[in-house]
């Protein structure tokens, strides 16, 4: 576990050390705040249910270029190698990085509590919404982390991860959307896994376990089609 | 101390490693030698517990490497091909990231590290990021690295490649001085280089081992018989006449000079300078030079490594 953490430490620094954490942080942050302000300022509304429509399709952007690097540079530059051989599991490596995308993840969201307390100062929070969304949010961020990660690990190249990433999210994402073209029962199953259907659900305050395995067990079929990956030590 | 038995290791229908197996004791230093494609570096891959083997078996301290990778791979330094490091990082930082990695304790680190900056040069760069550093450094932090937690094994795989005369001669002082200690495989295709620090040589061909033995067993072995540079103030005609009648040597050429000398250049498969010299006095020639090549590392590896 020691050094999982390590590796976490280390990625953190990383997204740190060059703009890639900032660019993420500020775009997000500008971005919800400008949904935020609109309706605030413009409609009068103090709400949060602005920051959480646009989060997803700012996530659906976001996490695969947080996260396309994550294999594709280590495997470019033969570090992987060099992970590999520490006397240390490949999953602990996945859940390193893993974890690192999900504490910088956590932060993007925590820094939209400032939002929060506005509108719990002018107006009044629903607070069984905005628990939900604040979590909805955070499961659908680490689901397309852990799938940004799988992509990174299928090729060297931090474009094409990037471009596999975000396919992958957004047919899930579309996944809901597109029921109605489909006979029904099909369309029940094709809603249930639908990433966005379930933020939905969350997002009304209402926490259902079922919401919240589905994003877990997405993020665990992720890392383990990763070790599945890594297992076979590619070039 | 490493025992690979029969190893085998393709890429889809190509196998890299066929077939495979020696043995390296506590304290060697054993050089890897073939050329590019050979295997060297797949061999090192599977040795570290990198990639798993196909077949067969690779045993450090008689353990299985893919059944014990944990603990093998902690008994192992290992500095891949190119040198691979996080260039995004300070020289030290990358030190103690790889020391905790590591399961160095944290106490311990910092002590590590020091020795390792002192082992291997690194006073200068320590604070430096990786991407600024020359490639003698930065070989020299691989080294640093592959060493940090103290194992009894090294695997270099090139560990001079693309360095500079000088540079290559202080990372070979470096292993050699290093090596003392350890059991060191390092590959190269530079053959100096394993004359120069290496115990025992094995030449790998088209994923085969094709030799294994100390330089001068190999020398011994495979070199052609030995040649011999004969040359005497003499006329080219009575020399000629009078080697042309020994049957255990053979005159490959000969030319005279405006000063009256003449040179042979004789193959023989025993030493044949004693009675070279016998002949000179017979008749009563003055002999000017008297030189026996044997064949080179670098003609062995020709021979062996060359369809």
């Amino acid at each position: 576990m020691h050094a999982t953490w390590t590796l976490t430490k280390r990625e953190l620094r990383a997204y740190f050390d060059g703009p890639a954490a900032y660019v993420v942080l500020s775009v997000f942050l500008a971005i919800t705040g400008w949904f935020f302000g609109n309706a605030l300022f413009l409609q009068n509304v103090a709400s949060l249910r602005a920051i959480f429509s646009i989060a997803p399709f700012i996530f659906l952007f976001f996490l695969p270029a947080l996260t396309m690097a994550s294999f594709a540079e280590e495997r470019r530059s033969g570090t992987l190698e060099l992970l590999l051989t520490f006397p240390v599991r490949d999953w602990q490596v996945i859940l390193g990085k893993l974890l690192s995308v999900a504490l910088l993840l956590a932060l993007a969201i925590g820094l939209t509590l400032f939002y929060t307390l506005t509108v719990a100062f002018l107006g009044d929070l629903d607070l069984g919404a905005t628990v939900g969304g604040y979590l909805g949010l955070f499961l659908l961020g680490l689901t397309y982390g852990a799938i940004g990660i799988w992509a990174s690990s299928l090729t060297r190249n931090q474009i094409v991860a990037f471009i596999l990433g975000f396919a992958v999210i957004f047919a899930l994402f579309l996944l809901d959307k597109v029921t109605d073209f489909v006979p029904g029962g099909l369309g029940v199953i094709m809603q249930y896994l639908g990433a966005d259907f379930h933020f939905q659900n969350l997002m009304r305050g209402v926490i259902d376990t079922r919401d919240v395995l589905y994003y877990l067990s997405m993020t665990a079929f992720a890392f383990l089609l990763t070790t599945y990956t890594l297992a076979r030590r590619p070039e | 101390m490493i025992e690979v038995r029969a190893l085998t290791k393709s890429y889809g229908p190509e196998r890299a490693v066929d077939a495979i197996s020696f043995d390296v004791k506590q304290g060697e230093i054993v050089g890897f030698l073939g050329p590019n494609g050979a295997g060297k570096t797949t061999t090192m891959k599977v040795v570290t517990g990198y990639l798993p083997p196909n077949e067969g078996t690779v045993l450090v301290d008689g353990m299985d490497v893919r059944e014990e990778a944990l603990s093998v791979r902690r008994r192992i330094g290992y500095l891949p091909e190119n040198t691979p490091l996080y260039s995004d990082m300070v020289t030290y930082d990358y030190l103690a990231f790889v020391a905790a990695m590591r399961g160095i304790p944290k106490d311990a680190q910092g002590h590590r590290i020091a020795e390792m900056t002192h082992a291997c040069g690194l006073h200068e760069v320590l604070s430096k990021r990786i991407d600024t550093l020359s490639k003698g450094y930065r070989q020299r932090v691989g080294l640093a690295q592959a060493m940090i937690h103290d194992p009894p094994i090294l695997i270099l795989d090139e560990p001079t490649s693309g360095l500079d005369p000088n540079q290559i001669v202080e990372i070979r002082e470096l292993i050699r001085s290093l090596g003392r200690e350890k059991t060191v495989i390092l590959s190269t295709h530079i053959l100096p280089e394993v004359q120069a620090s290496c115990d025992r040589v094995i030449i790998i061909n088209r994923g085969k081992l094709v030799a294994d033995g100390t330089p001068d067993e190999l020398q011994a072995d495979l070199s052609t018989g030995e040649r011999v540079q004969f040359s005497v103030f003499a006329s080219e005609d009575d020399v000629s006449s009078a080697l042309s009648a020994w049957s255990h040597a053979e005159v490959l050429r000969h030319h005279s000079d405006d000063t009256g000398e003449v040179h042979f250049t004789i193959a023989a498969k025993v030493d044949i300078r004693a009675d070279l010299f016998h002949l000179a006095v017979e008749n009563n020639w003055t002999m000017t030079g008297l030189h026996r090549e044997r064949g080179s590392l670098e003609d062995v590896f020709r021979q062996l490594t060359s369809e």
